[in-house]
């Protein structure tokens, strides 16, 4: 009797162990722009908001409020996680002398630090998308935008960055940077842009 | 200016499926140790540059952690002794709407909400087996024992 009466507890117990989910904890990180977004945390009708950095919620917890942890736990917990985080997206701007596809002094220099930013990555995608300022007729900024991205991919692939993981395409005078009436020489429209991730 | 990321985005979006699958929603870019992507009745070695789909699950082996790029710029990763199931992913690259639904299975995940969530509060939620998170445009890391 004693003996049946264990094992009726000992299934018991099995039998809610099973049905017991498993604890989780969720904490918010501050953003790397500075601004710490919300994370709302629903169990059952318990709803938690997590809107401060390092604000948490463990589901074994039993209190809807959220606990404040500290820097150094997130880190012990999560550490090897955030560091597999991937690189975060990066977009950046070459601009070109009037007319040509040769790249300004200025954004030369720009471009070797873009390419150490680049080959810092693992299995990048890079998209180069070319465009003109509003002088001459559309056909020619089409081929002149396309020539610039063209000339920037072959820059970054002369450099040793895989030419199967970039991208070129032109634009011509449609997306101005710097919105102009037809025919203004706007430099800061004679560009690229560099996409990456 | 805002016109023009826009469209920015839209040809970036379209132009990161051009060597691979339209059913491709992400991008493996970190790996250490072992990592497996289920799919279907597959078991692949999980490697960088390596394409993610929709109903894909990741998996990390106890020395494993992996890191994962999608169209939205949503980033996430994954630590030791993990399973995330990645059970929706739409994105539309002009308008900026999606969903994005995954559950935890165990282990640890990171994440950094992408263009979808700048878009839509509601539009990405994570689930683990006894709880459901709303993201509201932020990072933030969830562990399952």
């Amino acid at each position: 009797m004693r003996a049946a009466h264990a094992g009726a507890l000992a299934a018991l117990t099995v039998l809610l162990g099973c049905q017991s989910a498993p604890p989780d904890l969720v904490v918010v990180l501050p953003g790397a722009n500075g601004h710490t977004g919300t994370v709302v945390v629903e169990r059952g009708s318990q709803r938690t908001v997590l809107d401060k950095p390092y604000a948490s919620s463990a589901s074994g917890s039993g209190s809807p409020a959220p606990a404040q942890l500290s820097e150094q736990e997130v880190r012990k917990t999560f550490g090897a996680t955030l560091a597999t985080m991937p690189e975060r997206p990066a977009f950046f701007l070459l601009y070109f002398i009037t007319g040509t596809d040769v790249l300004t002094d200025q954004s030369k220099g720009e471009l070797g630090r873009m390419l150490a930013e680049l080959k810092r990555r693992q299995a990048p995608d890079i998209l180069v998308i070319g465009h003109t300022d509003r002088v001459g007729q559309d056909d020619q900024n089409d081929r002149l935008s396309l020539q610039r991205a063209e000339r920037v991919k072959a820059d970054l692939v002369s450099q040793g960055l895989p030419a199967d993981r970039i991208r070129a395409a032109g634009r011509g005078e449609r997306e101005p940077l710097v919105p102009t009436a037809d025919g203004v020489d706007e430099p800061r429209n004679r560009r690229v842009e560099i996409n990456v991730r | 200016m805002r016109w023009t990321v826009a469209i920015t985005a839209a040809v970036f979006a379209a132009a990161s499926a051009f060597a691979s699958d339209p059913g491709d929603v992400g991008q493996i870019k970190t790996v250490r140790g072992t990592v497996h992507v289920e799919r279907g009745a597959q078991r692949l070695a999980a490697t960088p540059g390596m394409n993610i789909r929709q109903s894909d699950s990741l998996v990390t082996g106890a020395d494993g952690a992996v890191g994962v790029t999608f169209l939205d710029n949503s980033l996430l990763s994954l630590g030791p002794g993990s399973t995330l199931a990645i059970d929706r992913y739409t994105f539309d690259s002009t308008t900026h709407a999606g969903q994005f639904d995954a559950s935890l299975k165990k282990g640890t995940l990171a994440v950094v909400s992408g263009r979808m969530v700048k878009q839509s509060p509601d539009a990405m939620r994570v689930r683990t087996p006894s709880s459901v998170m709303g993201v509201r445009g932020t990072e933030f890391a969830v562990k399952v024992d």
